[in-house]
């Protein structure tokens, strides 16, 4: 298998890319953390598109249990089925209904396996999937067979650190903290999702966005995913670099902020800033 | 050689265990990286370390375990001289040898490289870099060879290579840094869960049909825990004292979550705990609440958090009328005790540097007082803490 080295459009630093290739080499899981819109769910698309293998996205919530990523038992269905005398109802196979993790193990191609934002759901959670992802293997009980991964396919965790993992569970992971990236990374990753962006603008969209995030007192600093959509609509609006530039001096409000700042105390913190800059003048 | 690093990586306390060791390993025999200090780097980051919390002493113990290395390639008294002056005769010219000859000789030569290699040692572990020592030095006149000492492929090596880890980039990231704006957010966190824990349980609604279909529809009642909290907070700050910024920095921590918390009541002090305490510290001489009423207003599942440095006189603690501020019947201690009795949990949470703690014998009463349970105010600390309190 070919190692990663990002795609054309996602920018992987080098530190990622070997973490990834460690994870696929070694099959065993990578962890990835990282601040808010980092690009932590964008890494399992593009790497599997990247090796031309099918992408299994399990997305957690916080009612998510772990026997839902292997099967689930539809006894309802069932129940059912058996007061109107169906005859589907004398083989327990036909309730059994296959989890992500069930599809992952029997893909024919090695694919790659997203668990996302795997700190959504209960602290037991990945406790439960502990021999799973160990042995890639489990027992279905109600049909007593045993499901065997034909090979182990390459997984994606991702976490927003909202709780805290168990120390067992982090032992058989690979870890990966995403950082945010510096200004000559990011100009990168903008190329590759603008390419014919004016560099005039780019350059100014990019020095207020980084004095944006040096505010301080932010709540929600804003992080990669809302300059590309910020950029998206400078360029919708034909805002030229002019009017970015004067913003900065004035140290106003950036037009289009919605994209940028997410938060009304922040967008008001700003507005405060913006003010009493003007007072000073 | 890797168990060496592996060693030097948990006696910075990391935690990792054998199976990552073997990890790694396998990683370097399979190729994942070849010949490459920074790779190795990333590589046994992304395999030893679990938590960016610990990033930052991995840093440490790679930059510590690595300049141990440099160091040993140093070291003259492992290269036979012999060897040395063979080697170096053959590569030189005869203009060479007669530069030599000026300097005094191969053997005054040889001194002088190790004088300045001891030099150069000394000011490495003084904190620079020895490398770079440039066109001054007379050794770089003569070519000298770095198969010998390997100075210069080595060292310009070691030194794109430390940027990476001497950064300290994760620094803020570590449990042991003081809460601050940086890393409250990892302390909201922690207190969101604590504020999560200990709810009551509920019909789960789901769970009843599809036990009740597989008990062939006989009814079977399920219950799970309540998704909201139950956690109620009485915390008393100590205001007033020369640790004010920590104490409001960690008021403002606690408010910002208040509503994820059933109850939240703030109370303040000074000093040490007395008869009154009051609500708002403005008014602190007009409007103060008996410690009594608090205690008779609350039920005892009230979990207590004081927030102080506990640095005091002892009498203040003690005695009666040991107040700096009026005069107190009973002792703060008495006061404490009442407290601590009644109330299940209590733990205090101490903004000065843990190291100091000792040396403060009112920070050892108060320790006391609290039966032990006194925590930093670091994300180490309030995890501990939180911990002490569910």
């Amino acid at each position: 298998m070919n190692a990663f080295q990002g795609t054309s459009n996602y920018i992987a630093s080098n530190e990622l890319q070997l973490a990834v290739n460690a994870a696929i080499t070694l099959e065993r899981p990578l962890l990835i953390k990282g601040e808010p819109g980092t690009g932590k769910t964008m890494l399992a698309e593009e790497l599997a598109a990247s090796l031309g293998v099918e992408l299994i996205p399990w997305h957690i919530k916080s009612t998510t249990k772990a026997q839902q990523g292997l099967y689930e038992y539809d006894a309802v269905s069932r129940l059912r089925d058996s007061q109107l005398g169906d005859e589907k109802v004398k083989n327990i196979g036909n309730y059994i209904i296959k989890g992500k993790l069930w599809h992952a193990f029997t893909s024919d191609n090695r694919p790659v396996l997203l668990i996302d934002e795997i700190d959504k759901a209960d602290i037991e959670f990945p406790n439960d999937l502990l021999l799973e992802l160990d042995k890639m293997e489990f027992f279905v009980y109600e049909t007593q067979e045993k499901i065997v991964a034909k090979q182990r396919p390459i997984i994606i965790i991702t976490s927003n650190n909202e709780k805290e993992l168990p120390d067992a569970f982090l032992r058989r992971c690979f870890f990966h903290y995403i950082n945010f990236p510096e200004k000559s990374d990011m100009q990168a990753i903008v190329d590759v999702h603008f390419p014919k962006i004016k560099q005039k603008l780019l350059d100014e969209a990019l020095a207020l966005f980084f004095e944006l995030r040096d505010v301080p007192g932010l709540k929600k600093k804003p992080s990669t995913s809302e300059l590309i959509d910020w950029l998206k609509l400078l360029l919708a609006e034909d805002i030229s670099p002019e009017t970015l530039h004067e913003t900065r001096q004035n140290k106003v409000i950036p037009p289009l902020h919605g994209a940028l700042l997410k938060n009304e105390q922040d967008v008001h913190l700003f507005e405060k800033l913006a003010f009493m800059h003007r007072g000073q003048r | 050689m890797l168990i060496d690093f592996f060693c030097k990586v948990r006696d910075y306390k990391v935690p990792c265990t054998l199976r990552e060791l073997l990890d790694l390993i396998r990683a370097l025999e399979q190729g994942v990286v070849f010949a490459s200090i920074d790779d190795f780097y990333s590589v046994s980051r992304t395999i030893l370390v679990k938590d960016e919390a610990h990033f930052d002493k991995f840093d440490r113990a790679f930059a510590d375990y690595f300049k141990g290395v440099a160091s040993i390639d140093l070291d003259l008294s492992e290269i036979p001289e012999d060897w040395l002056k063979k080697h170096f005769e053959k590569q030189l010219s005869a203009e060479e040898k007669a530069k030599i000859k000026a300097l005094g000789g191969l053997d005054k030569l040889m001194e002088t490289l190790a004088e300045r290699l001891k030099e150069q040692e000394k000011r490495h572990q003084g904190g620079n870099k020895w490398i770079g020592t440039g066109g001054t030095s007379p050794f770089g006149a003569y070519g000298y060879n770095p198969e010998g000492v390997r100075i210069g492929q080595d060292s310009s090596r070691h030194r794109r290579a430390t940027k990476v880890w001497d950064k300290r980039q994760f620094k803020n990231l570590d449990a042991n840094v003081e809460i601050g704006t940086r890393n409250i957010k990892v302390a909201l966190r922690k207190l969101r869960q604590f504020a999560r824990t200990g709810s009551s349980e509920e019909l789960a609604l789901d769970e009843t049909i599809a036990a009740t279909a597989r008990n062939a529809g006989y009814l079977d009642i399920k219950m799970k825990p309540q998704r909201h909290n139950a956690i109620k907070v009485l915390m008393f700050f100590d205001i007033g004292g020369s640790m004010d910024d920590h104490i409001k920095e960690c008021e403002q921590l606690f408010s910002a979550i208040h509503g994820e918390f059933k109850h939240l009541e703030f109370f303040y002090f000074h000093n040490c705990l007395y008869e009154n305490v009051w609500r708002d510290n403005s008014r602190r001489h007009n409007e103060k609440i008996d410690l009594l009423q608090v205690l008779h207003t609350y039920s005892r599942d009230y979990k207590v958090i004081f927030v102080g440095d506990a640095t005091m006189g002892p009498y203040e603690i003690t005695y009666p009328g040991g107040s700096v501020e009026h005069w107190n019947e009973e002792a703060g201690d008495v006061w404490m005790k009442r407290l601590t009795d009644y109330f299940d949990k209590v733990i205090w949470l101490n903004p000065q540097n843990e190291a100091q703690w000792p040396y403060y014998s009112s920070i050892n009463i108060m320790n006391r007082l609290v039966d032990n349970k006194m925590y930093p105010l670091t994300l180490e600390g309030l995890g501990a803490g939180i911990k002490a309190l569910i």
